[in-house]
Parts: structure tokens; sequence; C-alpha cells
């Protein structure tokens, strides 16, 4: 195995997982390509349990892509991925990559959770319907169960009053914490935020990242967040990691990547997101 | 329990003794295609443009008319027509073929004209403020400017009209018009020897309606892009 | 005109024999349509080629072929490999397969329609393909395509006079014996074509509702059509499924 995995030294990793136990999430030599144009490549890095991490990086640097790649929304053209130490996709046997089988696949990503841009909750069923029909269908929970759960996070983002609204009749702020809360109802170890915030009016930002904030606060969900908000990113993350072209650029602490940023190329970014 | 025997159930000898029949059938399925297509064009426009300008009340029958005649059966169309003609003393006689060609050219005039409303709906509002802006007269921004605009996009619809009149002509079984389906039929009976007849039947509509429709649909594809 | 609505009125029995034959031609062949479509549909969404190939040369098959002859085909040619149907089930067996094959295409792509994101929010909370398929995209899909399956439905209802050339004593069937004893064309395929259209106006009316039913089920109420009014606004120009 080579060893150029630079999360596991990395200077941030100041999360609660202790030495000797295995990563969240690891990326191992992942290199994803769409036809020609290479998004990914050789990309080696970790994140320990319970560390809160923030993608940074011009548009088409491949953050993204890194979150749906741990949802397993995209497939990767090679290397691997380890959720908790365990292969998420493909493993390696007999020296050879093989995929894993679909359902296995399925109950490791159980332990992911993905809140997207465009909130995609489902139009068909009520607010309380969203968050209960994983943890019914999937989990096994009771009606019962999902229901009393989901009113406790409903309560949490600040939407009690709304479990039997149609989507539909919500806000864009209000939709994105019931995708919040429904990400939330399946007690994922790990949470994906890919930009959360993109698609709403800026009135409506700051509602979205207190919940987050407050999250952030309250649990030791292991979180990779790709987002414009600096902000935010400040607040809530121990460690960013800057991309460029599909690797690594810079990886540390948020004081130090936004104050005394290493590259030009990172304090350019940065000073281009600053200005809008 | 007998099982069938498959070599009785399939001869080529049938078969190829069958296929000049068919064809010939196969010609008065071209004829009531191609020239009902052309009526359906024009009748369908004719419609689309009456709807535009009438008013309210007439407009309102016209609209009746059309989807009194869209929504009920050509089968039933076609015989009535054929019987009024054929029953009526005062009228020279008709060629069944002919009435037949024309009840469907009309039953499918009244889908056209929906896609030429919509081609003409298509046509950005940019464009209307543009004539009324060089206050060209009203006919002949329409023909000059709309029309050729409304029609790029309404042709794949029109194309695909045509391929499903083309699938619909064996309704003219009903009022005796020898066609493909017809001439199988009446070769079966004469030779108690369906299978031939029908099986080629069937694969001459889909040879002739497969390629057609792969083709309107590219068409469609590349409209699209602009 | 007294004459003649009271010959109407003394074959009144007959003509609401074939009205009842039509009209469970059309429900048969609309149910057996509707289960084709899903079956020919789903499978040509799969991401596997060997449910999805054979799925789509089905439909071409059945598209292709005019339903004329897939009629005589059941009729004629069938009971020569020993399968004998009765013509009630040769019509409806036909009218299903044809539209059938046309509603798939209208299946398949309503089903593609919907928005990617609902797949991957899936996904994301691990909802196996079929729980997602059967609660999240079928229900959305199914109001997409209600319209146009509204429009092959009355289209089948069309299809069903084809019948007659079977032996079986529908509508079309009727309309004619209506004819000769009357002795009046106009007035027997007057009164045949107003029952055709009544017929499917009802029947849009029908359709209209579910589809409402499955708009409020995903949130959007909007204009409330009924009347005449909904059959005279027609619906999409195109006779080949929507693409």
């Amino acid at each position: 195995m080579p060893s150029t995995d630079s999360g596991l030294t990395a200077p941030g990793s100041t999360g609660p997982g202790s030495v000797g136990s295995d990563p969240a999430i690891r990326f191992q030599d992942v290199e994803k390509r769409f036809g020609d144009n290479v998004v990914l490549k050789n990309l080696n890095f970790s994140v320990q349990p319970g560390e809160r991490v923030t993608l940074i990086g011009p548009s088409g640097s491949g953050k993204t892509t890194i979150l749906r790649l741990i949802m397993t929304l995209e497939s990767l053209t090679d290397g691997f991925i380890y959720i908790n130490g365990s292969p998420l996709t493909h493993e390696e046997r007999n020296g050879r990559r093989t995929a894993l089988p679909p359902r296995e696949v399925r109950r490791k990503t159980r332990q992911i959770g993905m809140v997207f841009q465009q909130f995609n909750l489902f139009p068909n069923m009520t607010v309380a319907e969203n968050l209960i029909e994983a943890p019914m269908h999937v989990l096994g929970m009771s009606k019962a169960d999902a229901l009393a759960k989901a009113r406790g996070l409903l309560d949490k983002v600040g939407l009690a009053d709304k479990e039997n609204e149609h989507p539909s009749r919500l806000s864009g702020g209000q939709q994105q914490r019931v995708a919040i809360a429904r990400a939330l109802a399946m007690d994922p170890e790990i949470l994906l935020l890919d930009e959360v915030t993109s698609a709403l009016d800026p009135e409506l930002v700051d509602d979205v990242l207190n919940v987050l904030r407050r999250l952030a606060g309250e649990t030791d969900i292991t979180m990779l967040i790709v987002t414009h908000e600096m902000q935010f990113a400040k607040d809530v993350s121990q460690r960013v990691m800057m991309f460029d072209n599909g690797a690594i650029l810079e990886d540390g602490p948020p004081e130090e990547i936004f104050t005394n940023p290493r590259h030009e190329r990172t304090a350019k970014f940065l000073s281009a997101v600053l200005d809008q | 329990m007998n099982f069938p025997d498959f070599s009785d159930f399939w001869s080529w000898e049938r078969a190829f003794e069958a296929l000049p029949i068919l064809l010939r059938g196969f010609g008065n399925t071209l004829i009531a295609t191609v020239l009902g297509t052309i009526i359906a064009a024009i009748l369908g426009l004719l419609i689309a443009v009456l709807l535009r300008v009438l008013p309210g009340w007439i407009d309102w029958l016209l609209k009746l008319a059309v989807a009194f005649v869209r929504n009920t059966p050509l089968v039933v169309q076609l015989l009535f027509v054929y019987y009024l003609f054929a029953m009526n003393p005062v009228l020279i006689e008709v060629p069944a073929l002919v009435i037949g060609t024309a009840m469907i050219g009309v039953h499918y005039a009244t889908y056209m004209s929906e896609s030429y409303r919509a081609g003409i709906d298509s046509v950005p509002k940019g464009q209307w403020e543009a004539i009324s802006a060089l206050s060209l007269p009203p006919g002949r921004a329409f023909r000059s400017v709309v029309l050729p605009q409304a029609l790029r996009a309404t042709i794949p619809s029109l194309g695909n009209y045509a391929v499903a009149m083309f699938k619909d002509t064996p309704f003219l079984f009903a009022i005796s018009v020898v066609e493909l389906v017809t001439s199988a039929q009446q070769y079966g009976a004469r030779n108690f020897a369906y299978t031939e007849a029908f099986t080629l039947a069937g694969l001459i509509f889909l040879a002739a309606s497969y390629p057609t429709s792969l083709l309107i649909r590219r068409m469609e594809k590349s409209l699209a892009q602009y | 005109m007294g004459e003649k609505l009271s010959a109407l009125f003394a074959f009144g029995p007959q003509l609401s024999d074939g009205i009842v034959t039509t009209v469970l031609l059309t429900l048969g062949g609309a149910a057996g349509a509707f289960v084709i479509a899903l079956v020919l549909g789903l499978a040509m969404v799969t991401p596997y080629g060997w449910l999805g190939v054979p799925a789509k040369i089905i439909v071409e098959f059945f598209r292709g072929t005019s339903l004329l002859v897939q009629l005589f085909w059941l009729f004629y040619v069938l009971p020569l490999l020993g399968v004998q149907l009765d013509p009630m089930t040769c019509g409806i067996l036909a009218l299903a397969l044809n539209y059938g094959a046309y509603s798939a295409e209208v299946v398949r792509s309503s089903i593609n329609h919907v928005d990617r994101g609902q797949w991957e929010a899936s996904r994301a909370l691990s909802l196996s393909p079929a729980h997602l398929v059967r609660r999240v995209i079928f229900p959305q899909a199914w109001a997409l395509m209600i319209p146009s399956l509204a429009t092959l439905l009355i289209q089948l209802l069309k299809g069903t006079a084809v019948v007659s050339f079977i032996t079986l004593q529908d509508l079309t069937e009727r309309i004619e014996q209506l004819r000769q004893a009357s002795g009046d064309t106009f007035f027997a395929y007057s009164v045949g074509l107003l029952i055709y259209f009544v017929l499917a106006w009802l029947l849009q009316i029908g359709m209209n509702a579910l589809e409402q039913r499955a708009r409020a089920r995903l949130g959007r109420v909007d204009r409330t059509a009924g009347g005449l009014r909904s059959i005279v606004r027609m619906q999409k120009p195109q006779a080949e499924a929507v693409s």
C-alpha cells in the first residue's frame, strides 16, 4: 500500500478519533474520470471519526464529486474508499480490485447521510412521511417510534408545526431544514453537506446555517461539507481542504488556511469568494 | 391432445403465392396514406388558422366539431360516409377508396390542427412583437414570418400522425377497400390459410413504419437542438 | 322524427347491449394494456440490457404492426396453432397488446422525467431500488403520465370499433343493425357517433379527476377541469407517445 496518505498525519486531525481506531473515511488512490475528463487523480486522505471537514476550491475542482463518491452516487474509476475501516464499493481480493455486491454497499451507505443543494424532498409525501420512510423501511423501526423521532427532529430544526404539510408548501429554507432532519432520522455516523445553501434566497440562508451550527455543537457526527459560506466553514469545521484540479492543494485548520494560506491559488480563491 | 403440425402451419409456397396479392393491396394502402396525409396536412392547417381568426362562438363550434371527429371512431365515420354516399342516388358513384381516403384525411386533420396550433404557439412572443413593430400587414406577416417557424416545429409531429394514419388504413376493411389487410383476409378466406398472409401483412407494416418512426425521432432530436 | 325516436326506443335493448360490450372491451383492454405497459415500461428503465432490450423489441413490434393485423392474427391464425379464443378475449387481448405497447413508452418516458435528485435522495437514504420505484418514483411519474394515458385510453375506445370485424356485437355493429332497421343512415350513425363521443367525454372526465388526485398528492392543486370544455381543450398533439 502506498504511504502517501496525507490525512492520517494532517495537522488538522484534531477530532475525537484516537490513535489506532480506523478513520471514518479513507480515500486510497482514488481516481474519477468522466470520459476523458479526469476529475480526481490519485487522491489520498482520511477523515477521523467526529471530525468536521470543509472542502473548498473553485468549481470543477472535484469537491462535490468526492461527496457523491462517498454516497455512491458516482462510481469510482480506480482506487478504494473505506468507511470505518471497511471497503465501501470495491475491495482488494486475491490482488484484484473487485466490486462489492449492491446489497452490501447499501448496508454501508446506511451509516452515511447526505443533504443536497436542491433539497430533493419527496413531493408525494408530507414532511413527516419524508422523515419516517427510510427509518421504517430500511432500519425496520415501528411507525410510532419513527414518528416520535421525526417529531423530535422537526422540533430541533424549528419546524414542529409543519409535519403534515406538503414540501411544495414550504419555503426553500424550510425544505432544506426538513432535508437535514430527514438525513438525521437515519442516525448517520457521517453526514455529507453538498452546497446546502447555494439554491436558497439570501435571507433564508442563515436559518439553515444556524441549524447546522447547532448540530455541529451538539453531536459528534463526522461531517464533510462543501460550501461557499466561508464564515460558516470557519465556525463549524476543524479542518479545511483546498482543492484544485482534482488534487488537495492545502489541508489544515481553518484559522491557518483562511488567514495564512501557503499557496497563492488559495489566497486568490479566498479573496474571490469573499468579494462576492 | 393433438399437437399442431408446424409444417402445416407455415408454407413458404403459400407465402410466395400470397406476397404479390398483398403487394397489390399495399398499393391501395400507400395511396390512402399519401393522399390522406396531404388532405390532413392542408385541412389541419386551415382549421388551425381558422381557430386563430374566427370570433368567439363560431370558434367554439369549430372546436366542438374538431373534438367530435377526433373522439369518435374512424371505423364508424368510414361506415357513415360510405353509406351516405352509397345510398344517396342523387350523387354519382364514388369509389370506396376515395371516400375512405378523404375520411381518413379529415379524421387526422383534427389531430394535425392541434400540432399546427402548438407550432404557432411556440413561435416566440418577440417575433409577434417584431411583426407589429415593422407594421407588416397581418396576412403577409403570418405567411412569411410565423408560418415558416411554426411549420418547422410541427413537422415531426405531422410525420408521427402520417405513420399513425398508415397503421389505421386497415380500417378501410370496413368499407371493403382492398388494402393490405383486406387482401390478406381475402386470400386467407379463399385458401383457408391465414397464417402466411396475416404474418406477411404484419411484417410489411413493421418494415415500413419502424424505419419511418426512427427517421422522425432523429428529426425531432435534431430540431430540439435549436 | 317521432317515428325515428320510437324506432330508436324499440332498438334500445340491443343498443345498450352494444354499449355494454364496447365498455367492457374498453375497460378490459385498458386494464390489460396498463399491466403490459407497467411491465414493459419498467423493464425499459432498468439498467439491465437483458430486460430492456427484449422489452424494447416487443414494444416496437406491437406498435409497428397494425392493430387490425394483430386482431386478425389472434382470431384467424391462433386457432391453427391449437389456441382457440372467443372473440371477446381476442378483442381485449389485441387492444391490450397494441395500446399496452404505446403506453409502455409513456411509462418509460414519464419515469425518466422524474427529477434525478429523487433517485439520489433515495439512494442517500439507502432505500432499495424496488422500494424507491414503488414509493418515490412511480407516484411522481404517475402524475406525469396520466394526460398521455388519457389520450391513449380514448384512442383505445375508438379502436374497439374494429371488433365488429370479428363477429362481436359491439356498439358499431349495433349501429349498423339500427341503420338496417330504420333505413336511415344519417339518423343511425349520428346516434352512434354521439354515444361514442359521450363515452370518450366520460373517460376524459375520469382521467382528469385521476390527474387532479395525483397532482394533489404531490401538493399541487390547480384548475378544476370539467364540463364539455375538458374534451374540447384537447390533449397532447402527439399520436405516438411522448418522447
